[in-house]
């Protein structure tokens, strides 16, 4: 045995056996070195077992960083409880890392904290390269400076006692590490690795069991701490996948049948999905030259009977704006996704921001109304995009639906649905056209109208972007233009008019009420339950339509002493007086509603832990409570 | 509808399709404006095949000759500048039972639709692109455009055009998987029907780019080819554009051009031998990609369902 084993924390024969209500837990390794695999798998077997679970990857910020490196970690977090998880919480209670390296990269972001338990691979304290050696010992010693509880772990020579290449299996062994530490069922773990990797056949199941079981035998010797996170089983069926999928999952489900797009982090990966799998309910991928072009094409599979998607993000929505503008104007349907990044221009491409939200509203010359939505949990990216092709087609509008960087690669279970036959769009309808019926009929009261589709006979018409009357001629004359613009405009009066005033989370009566949208959400409900553990009345409002805003928001705010925003984008501090800069939440809300609407928001490029929202609240109660270890000019990145 | 096995299945009867029924409100063109001609020959190519109506779909950008869906009594789609060919071709890719017609400017497709076009060549879908080619912006009130001469005077180049124009035949006849390139006149009925004819008829994207007259901006443009016909090439062969009598007894100038031959294409394109009319290069092999976006048209809902379940199932916990 090496040295490093040697320095492996002591075998106790009875470990402390903790009772906790949740932990987080990271991987890390270079990329390439499966430990998202591990991760994911982890997630699930907790999922599973009936925990809640919200998983986060830690991707590098390049496509190949350097073997390694401070830069290169690539991983993933998972925080589990004993109740539902809505978002990536603060610094890692544990942390087991491919190298002395990785963990730097995520100490650089706030990942780890005093106390943090640390699984380091041990081997790098044996390489034949002095340099390697001596950075290993200069890391680890700094680790148990900084207060990390450090275990050497020779991953690789345990690995080695059960395969020949350890590179491909270490990171199941963690695996089996990590199950033994949090005492998770091994048989649900051998049916989700038959699963994915059954179809590579028996020896490669075996192999990768026999890793787990290594790894989960080293872990009850060795590891001084086992943690229960109690678990409630479910009965309920339930899937588990990232806000990206459930987007892609939600194309399918709603009976779309062309996804036209341009590649774009971070909205790509839901047409990589859809590439392999849409063919499996009759739809498409078709790759255009450029973002107009997609959304041109979607537009005019729209135009003749199959309402389409366009994914995309900020600088992409930037160039279809004239087209947002043109189904606006023409009234045709289209769904049009933004995976929101950091703007502007190109920005963060890897990173959150809810910076997108007035580009949305307002983002088209002219008066252009249209139906802007947002997700704020992996479920409801599913199910977003089944009402929003709806919504498209009856009001024969674009409906922009907005997600972000988080909710893309963030996994979280819920209950699985079960395909529905009403949920897809009908087929095209070909039966000739009521004669009499003008391709804009617009209903006064609503300004709905039906709209002829290519193929119905009699109902010939040219659609155009130029100002038209009911027979979309093109028309001038200053009454005809009027009628248009109130028509396409009443019709989000029309929905507004359908939907109930939001729910409030907590009292109906407060102190404060915070106001959030899209992926905030779960830090921002889960802050406001601690400031209300410290005896503050506090509560907050998600709002999931922006455009028409939901209704009822004056009567709601009337009940608190203070209304304001947290969100992902730049905003000036109160201070800056008359000419600050509000957070778009804010200034949409202020100008809606004739409310003092204040906010805090800023652009860490992350999501915003509990913590620095619970300070942020705090900081705005009466009597400006401050959290001393968070700086709010300066919000930590977890991920 | 949900009894429907196919989107588009409807019991047809007989009818008798008459010029009215494609003609609708009365072109705004200028006297004398090439697009009139352009219009004729649709509507007599529309009623002769019989198309139709609710079955074709005009798909124009924005400039005087985008006005045309405007005209015509099928449906129509008068969109975005430069932007017809992707929204065409989003029109054709569900919907193989239309017949989709491009109308576009020299500056809709040659400037600011430039990307467009090279990839609606490549992507070579069942469409009929008609170039209307008037070497000027006329809408917008005379402005150079791509294909404007050189040293001719616009309003933005009061000096002269500094910069030659590029030639779209070229262009078109440089992207691979082009399928079909035609040249044809404005200004003669037969050759410009035939030769609309033939684009209709190949399967895969039909490039015909219209010498175009715009009385109001380019009164003398084509002054020199209308006085001395010999200045035209005339491409005839039995794969190419069939070239009616008269057409002969105008055109002096008639040379046998196979139009699988695409170096003797694009050598006659540059119009070192005369401008070329006729078809310059026929390839009915180059894959469409209509064939691709096309797939999985017949599922039914039961189809569907089914495979959306087995999705859901591989998220199953
Ligand atoms: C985005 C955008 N930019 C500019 C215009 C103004 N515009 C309309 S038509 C046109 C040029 C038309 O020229 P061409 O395509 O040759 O058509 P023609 O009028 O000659 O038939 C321009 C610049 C516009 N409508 N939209
Ligand atoms: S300006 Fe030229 S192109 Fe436009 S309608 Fe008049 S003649 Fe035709
Ligand atoms: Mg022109």
């Amino acid at each position: 045995m090496g040295e490093a084993s040697q320095s492996t924390a002591a075998k106790p024969a009875q470990p402390d056996v903790q009772d906790v209500a949740e932990h987080i837990v990271e991987i890390i390794s270079d990329s390439g070195e499966g430990a998202q695999t591990a991760g994911q798998l982890f997630g699930t077997v907790s999922a599973r077992m009936g925990n809640g679970v919200w998983t986060v990857e830690i991707i590098p910020a390049e496509i190949e960083p350097p073997y390694r490196s401070r830069a290169g970690a690539s991983g993933n977090r998972i925080r589990i409880a004993t109740d539902a998880v809505s978002n990536m919480g603060e610094a890692a209670d544990v942390v087991v890392a491919f190298n002395e390296q990785v963990p730097y990269s995520r100490i650089d972001v706030g990942g780890l904290r005093p106390g943090t338990i640390l699984f380091l691979e041990s081997m790098w304290a044996q390489s034949p390269d002095e340099l390697i050696r001596k950075a290993y010992a200069e890391a680890l010693a700094d680790f148990r400076h900084r207060g990390y509880e450090v275990v050497e772990v020779p991953m690789n020579d345990e690995c080695l006692k059960v395969v020949e290449d350890p590179k491909r299996g270490k990171n199941i062994w963690i695996l089996g590490l990590l199950c033994a530490l949090y005492e998770r069922d091994a048989a649900i773990v051998q049916m989700l690795i038959e699963r994915k990797l059954g179809r590579k056949g028996k020896a490669i199941v075996e192999s990768n069991m026999a890793l787990f079981n290594a790894g989960y035998k080293w872990a009850e010797q060795n590891a001084p701490w086992r943690f229960r996170v109690a678990v409630k089983p479910s009965d309920v069926d339930r899937v588990v996948m990232n806000g990206n999928e459930a987007l892609a999952l939600g194309i399918m489900a709603a009976g779309i049948e062309v996804c036209s797009m341009y590649p774009i982090t971070p909205a790509t990966s839901v047409s990589h999905y859809l590439a392999a799998r849409f063919a499996k309910v009759g739809g498409i991928v078709h790759q255009a030259e450029d973002e107009i072009a997609a959304i041109g094409f979607a537009i005019g599979a729209s135009y003749a009977g199959k309402t389409a998607v366009t994914v995309t993000s900020g600088p992409g929505l930037a160039l279809k704006s004239e087209f947002i503008g043109f189904a606006t104007m023409a009234e045709i349907p289209l769904v049009i996704i933004d995976v929101q990044r950091g703007g502007p221009s190109t920005g963060l491409p890897t990173r959150v921001e809810q910076g997108d939200l007035l580009a949305a509203l307002f983002g088209q010359p002219g008066d252009t109304p249209n139906i802007v939505m947002a997700p704020t949990t992996i479920e409801e990216c599913f199910h977003f995009v089944i009402t929003a092709r709806k919504l498209a087609e009856t009001f024969r509008m674009p409906v922009i639906l907005l997600s972000d960087a988080s909710l893309a690669t963030a996994q979280q279970p819920f209950p699985r649905p079960s395909a529905r036959e009403e949920w897809l769009a009908p087929p095209v309808d070909t039966s000739p056209w009521q004669q009499d019926v003008a391709p804009y009929a617009w209903d006064p009261e609503t300004g709905l109208s039906q709209r002829p589709i290519p193929g119905q006979r009699g109902g010939e018409y040219v659609v155009t972007g130029l100002a038209h009357d009911e027979e979309s001629h093109v028309a001038y004359e200053s009454k005809v233009n009027q009628q248009g613009l109130k028509m396409r405009r009443r019709k989000l009066a029309t929905l507004a008019r359908s939907l109930k005033p939001p729910t409030v989370y907590g009292d109906t009566e407060g102190e404060i009420l915070v106001v959030g949208w899209g992926s905030t959400r779960g830090a921002i409900e889960e802050a406001v339950d601690r400031v209300r553990g410290h005896g503050h009345k506090v509560s907050s409002l998600t709002l999931h339509f922006l455009s028409p805003l939901e209704p009822g928001l004056k009567e709601i705010f009337r009940h608190f002493n203070k209304v304001m925003t947290i969100e992902i984008c730049y905003s000036d501090p109160p201070e800056a007086g008359e000419g600050r800069t509000y957070a778009q939440l804010a200034f949409l809300l202020r100008a809606q509603t004739l409310v003092d609407v204040d906010c805090w928001s800023c652009v860490p490029g992350v999501p915003l832990p509990p913590r620095v929202i619970e300070a942020a609240i705090r900081e705005r109660l009466p009597d400006h409570e401050q959290i001393p270890e968070v700086d709010l000019e300066n919000v930590p990145c977890t991920v | 509808m949900y009894g429907l096995k196919q989107d588009w299945e409807a019991e047809e009867e007989a009818r008798c399709l008459v010029l009215e029924d494609f003609e609708s409100l009365t072109p705004r063109w200028c006297p004398g404006c090439g697009d009139h001609a352009v219009l004729g020959s649709l509507q007599r190519l529309a009623r002769d095949l019989q198309l139709p109506p609710e079955k074709v779909v005009i798909v124009s950008g924005i400039g005087c000759s985008s006005r045309f869906p405007h005209y015509m009594k099928t449906y129509g789609f008068h969109g975005l500048h430069g932007r017809p060919l992707p929204i065409a071709s989003g029109v054709l890719s569900r919907r193989p039972d239309l017949h989709v017609f491009v109308v576009t400017g020299d500056g809709d497709c040659c400037a600011i639709g430039t990307a467009h076009w090279i990839h609606a060549i490549r992507h070579n879908m069942n469409l009929t692109v008609l170039l209307f080619d008037n070497n000027i912006y006329g809408l917008t009130m005379m402005q150079s455009s791509p294909t404007t001469p050189l040293g001719n005077v616009s309003n933005t180049h009061p000096g002269g055009v500094p910069i030659g124009p590029i030639n779209p035949l070229e262009v078109t006849l440089g992207i691979g998987n082009a399928s079909f390139v035609a040249q044809t006149l404005d200004w003669n009925p037969l050759h410009l029907y035939a030769t609309i004819k033939s684009a209709h008829e190949h399967q895969g994207l039909a490039f015909v780019r219209i010498l175009q007259r715009c009385p109001h901006f380019m009164r003398d443009r084509w002054n020199d080819l209308q006085q001395d016909t010999a200045g035209v090439a005339v491409l005839e062969h039995a794969d190419g554009i069939p070239v009616d009598d008269a057409v002969r007894r105008l055109f002096p100038n008639i040379r046998q051009h196979d139009p699988a031959d695409l170096g003797g294409g694009r050598h006659l394109a540059t119009g070192e031998e005369g401008i070329p009319m006729g078809l310059l290069y026929r390839n009915p092999e180059s894959p469409r990609y209509n064939e691709i976006t096309a797939r999985g048209l017949g599922k039914t809902v039961a189809d569907k369902l089914a495979g959306l379940e087995a999705e859901l199932d591989r998220f199953a916990l």
